[in-house]
């Protein structure tokens, strides 16, 4: 949080000057490394991806107006050079470095940088990251289709872009950080339509070289990098189809570099009882928070004493042992390394007898029956029976209801689902900023049929009190903002629509020939690891 | 023999179009909501339903159904929701790996399944048949998942006689294959041996050594082809069971093949892979069963077609 605020306070001066790159005065450049991962790679499109296997990967194709400082949740311009903010925050100057190539030696402009953001907010382009973009001028038309193209987004000259907000926005850089932001050449994306994901372009540190369908891709280093050093090695070789398991023993037989994956639930006691292992081994934190949701219309969860005695009813610590300790217990909606976490909130108790009283102050004396959702992979059902056997003991019978994912996110978007387990498909941050755990989950616009709110819980006060919390978008009001957003989820926790549960720790694990410093290992935001800044020491 | 092939390539017509009616309306009862999983989790209802709109979800089911056989029968399967890619591609580029994997497993089933349950009805009720039968039954009842995992350990892992897991060359293609037919080389070997027995207690089979003929010979003559036909029969069910086995032995081998392609699609409601694995794999059997009702004769002329 600390290093967030200093960074912030840095990030919101105006006008930012170009900063020297860090290079790692250990690390050689050349060699190839090679990636597994189970899951096919569906699309390298930046607007499309939103997977946990291509988000890096596109990460290292594509750049965009900001980025993050390698390993940290640092922001730091990535293709503006700088940018200024007017004093009303309403809008943004970005001033674009010049010479920038894209992979095919085209040079970069801010035209470019307009169509990559109309393109991402056009409806025909599906992206599931449009929404991110609302607060841009034009929004409404451009989503609805009435118009084409954000009018908010203006090229005031070849090196230039001005982008106009309806509403100050603090997340906003944020925002220009993310893939769906990424800069792509119109002359590529039309050529190849609805294919471009599989033909990506793009201003990155690696170009795509070869792509076998359902077998392997390889990155090759961009030797026309506009940021000077990097990257260092030459070529990743990312394998697909691989089972954890198999990508494990490929790394201990030296073929394999990162499983992207991570260490199988399975085999995860048997890997750090080797110290020879274990000491290859990276923890890190990562924005992610388990949670069980109650939905606020269904009975007996329309009562707030039965949502705060599931809360102390739950033996948070016996849940994190079951999975070997790979998760710290929550108290709260936001991850410890977040922003705006409150680090001084102890969270309920567990306290099964004042659970008890609080059921039957609301009536439940005599115990109650209800469902418990949840999605059928391992360790999931496990961890939805201890919650099982948990709220048994305060008199709640909760049925197991184990179903493929996709049909759990339709009980809880519909509402159906009285109780969710949110293992498996539990929120990960897509920045590293507190309002990105309200509005979609906990917020009134994600509570109608069909949203991410499976608790249904609306607050138009908290609502409002979010909408203000945004809008203080001036580096003087970082601190009064974060306490504004910590106050958000302190009241969260007294209306109980969530009980938070763990949250979720990464171990990487690398080959011995992997250089780096770790951070990059667990990096906040290139998941696994941070392709650009890892070498081979080899 | 002509006239049969057409009427059954008719019929197998019919049996693909009602899976197309079943496998469409399955997917259309499903309780969850494809368009959810390519809006993403931020989307807002209008965003969704302009989505919907685009996929042409918000027609009724048999809308849907027409658009998409009419584009079926002129080659098209349609896009892939996730991906974008052209379906057809994403299948063209793993049937090859599924093909030549269901062409190793096939191959192992016999090889193995043949050679044991031959040598187990010659040696029949000796301790060699007894291990022979318990190990077959072993075969059958093995999980798939474990199998994969114990061969591969044991044979690329420890003794490093073979790759561990990948695609491209013969040696790559021998664990998957065994895995995949070690179920089948156990029914086999059962069903060659009972079959065997039978054959063996056959007067012609009698005659055949009273008039002189050497044990291998008519062991390979007389025998074996009499004893088979009920084999061939079941290699066209084969391609069924092993499309649901392919899923578990491609993503532990890292198999290019359409099981990953169909697993990885149903978890996110893809519908058109889904439909367009179906197909190819409800093709692939129907054609399976044909060719094994087409050689039957070749091998015993006392079955005509008809």
């Amino acid at each position: 949080m600390k290093t967030w605020l200093t960074s912030t306070a840095i990030a919101l001066t105006l006008a930012f000057p170009v900063l020297a790159e860090e290079l790692d005065p250990n690390a050689k450049p050349g060699g190839a490394i090679v990636i597994t991962y189970k899951d096919d790679v569906a699309t390298l499109d930046p607007a499309i991806g939103y997977d946990w296997q291509n988000w890096s990967m596109i990460k290292s194709l594509f750049d965009g107006l900001m980025d993050y400082a390698p390993g940290t949740t640092e922001l730091r311009p990535g293709l503006a050079e700088s940018y200024e903010m007017s004093a009303d925050g309403l809008s943004y100057t970005f001033k674009l470095r010049a010479g920038v190539k894209f992979h095919n030696g085209r040079e970069m402009t801010a035209d470019d940088v307009k169509y990559s953001l109309d393109r991402v907010t056009d409806p025909a382009t599906q992206s599931p990251g449009a929404g991110f973009f609302a607060s841009i001028a034009g929004y409404d038309e451009a989503a609805s289709g009435a118009a084409k193209g954000l009018s908010g987004v203006t090229v005031v000259d070849p090196l230039t872009v001005k982008i106009d907000l309806m509403r100050p926005d603090a997340t906003f850089l944020h925002v220009m950080a993310l893939n769906f932001a990424a800069v792509v050449p119109k002359e590529v994306v039309e050529e190849f339509g609805a294919d471009f994901g599989k033909n990506p372009v793009g201003t990155g540190s690696f170009k795509l070289a070869n792509w076998t369908i359902g077998q392997s891709l390889t990155f090759e280093k961009n030797a026309d990098n506009w940021r000077p050093g990097v990257p260092y090695l030459d070529k990743i070789t990312f394998e697909i189809g691989q089972e954890p398991v198999v990508a494990l023993l490929r790394l201990q037989n030296g073929e394999v570099d990162v499983p992207g994956d991570g260490i199988p639930p399975a085999k995860f006691q048997e890997v750090m009882a080797d110290p020879e292992q274990a000491a290859r081994v990276v923890e890190g934190g990562q924005l992610h928070t388990g949670y069980i949701t109650m939905n606020v219309n269904t009975p007996p969860f329309d009562k707030v004493e039965v949502r705060r005695a599931v809360n102390m009813a739950l033996n948070k610590d016996r849940i994190v042992q079951m999975i070997n300790n790979r998760a710290v217990p929550a108290t709260q909606p936001l991850p410890p390394s977040m922003p705006g976490y409150t680090a001084d909130y102890a969270g309920y108790a567990f306290d099964v007898e004042a659970a008890k009283k609080l059921m039957a102050d609301a009536g439940y004396a005599d115990g109650v029956t209800t469902q418990l959702f949840v999605m059928n992979t391992d360790p999931n059902p496990r961890i939805a029976q201890a919650i099982q056997q948990d709220l048994d003991a305060i008199g709640i019978k909760a049925e197991i209801k184990s179903l493929a994912q996709a049909n759990v996110i339709e009980a809880g978007g519909n509402g159906s689902a009285p109780m969710i387990w949110s293992g498996g498909m539990a929120w990960i941050a897509d920045f590293p900023d507190p309002s990105n755990f309200y509005g979609p989950i906990l917020g009134c616009g994600g509570a109608g049929d069909g949203g991410w709110n499976w608790s249904k819980y609306c607050n138009a006060d908290l609502d409002t009190l979010a909408t203000a919390a945004d809008s203080m978008a001036k580096p003087e009001e970082a601190e009064a903002r974060l306490k504004a957003w910590s106050d958000i989820y302190m009241k969260v926790m007294e209306d109980a629509p969530w009980a938070p549960v763990f949250n979720e720790q990464r171990f990487t694990m690398k080959s011995p020939r992997m250089g780096g410093d770790d951070k990059l290992y667990v990096d906040p935001v290139s998941i696994p690891v941070n392709y650009d800044y890892v070498y081979v020491t080899d | 023999m002509g006239a049969y092939l057409l009427r059954r390539l008719i019929q197998s017509a019919f049996i693909l179009l009602g899976i197309t009616v079943i496998t469409f309306g399955l997917l259309y009862v499903l309780p969850a909501d494809p368009v959810r999983q390519i809006a993403g989790r931020s989307a807002t209802p209008e965003v969704v339903e302009n989505i919907r709109r685009q996929l042409g979800l918000d027609q009724p089911v048999w809308v849907q159904y027409w658009t998409y056989l009419s584009g079926l029968l002129q080659g098209d399967m349609g896009r892939s929701y996730l991906q974008k890619t052209d379906v057809a591609t994403l299948i063209a580029a793993r049937l090859p790996a599924t093909l030549l994997l269901m062409v190793g497993a096939i191959t192992c089933e016999l090889i193995f399944g043949l050679t044991l349950g031959v040598i187990a009805a010659l040696k029949r009720g000796r301790p060699l048949d007894t291990g022979l039968m318990v190990g077959s039954f072993v075969a059958v009842s093995a999980p798939q998942f474990v199998v994969a995992l114990l061969l591969l350990y044991v044979f690329a892992v420890k003794l490093g006689w073979f790759p561990i897991g990948g695609y491209g060359t013969f040696a790559h293609l021998v664990l998957p294959s065994v895995t995949l037919g070690i179920m089948g080389a156990g029914w086999y070997s059962r069903m060659m041996r009972s079959s065997m027995l039978d054959v063996l207690r056959a007067d012609y089979i009698r005659t055949a050594r009273a008039k002189g003929l050497g044990r291998l010979r008519v062991i390979l003559r007389h025998a074996m082809p009499n004893a088979i036909l009920p084999i061939v029969a079941m290699i066209g069910m084969d391609i069924g069971i092993f499309m649901g086995g392919v899923v578990v032995v491609e993503s532990v081998f890292g198999w290019p093949g359409i099981g990953q392609l169909a697993w990885q699609a149903i978890q996110r409601v893809d519908i058109p892979i889904i439909m367009g694995v179906t197909m190819v794999s409800a093709i692939a059997i129907v054609l399976g069963n044909l060719l094994a009702d087409l050689i039957a004769p070749m091998i015993d002329p006392r079955i005509k077609l008809r």
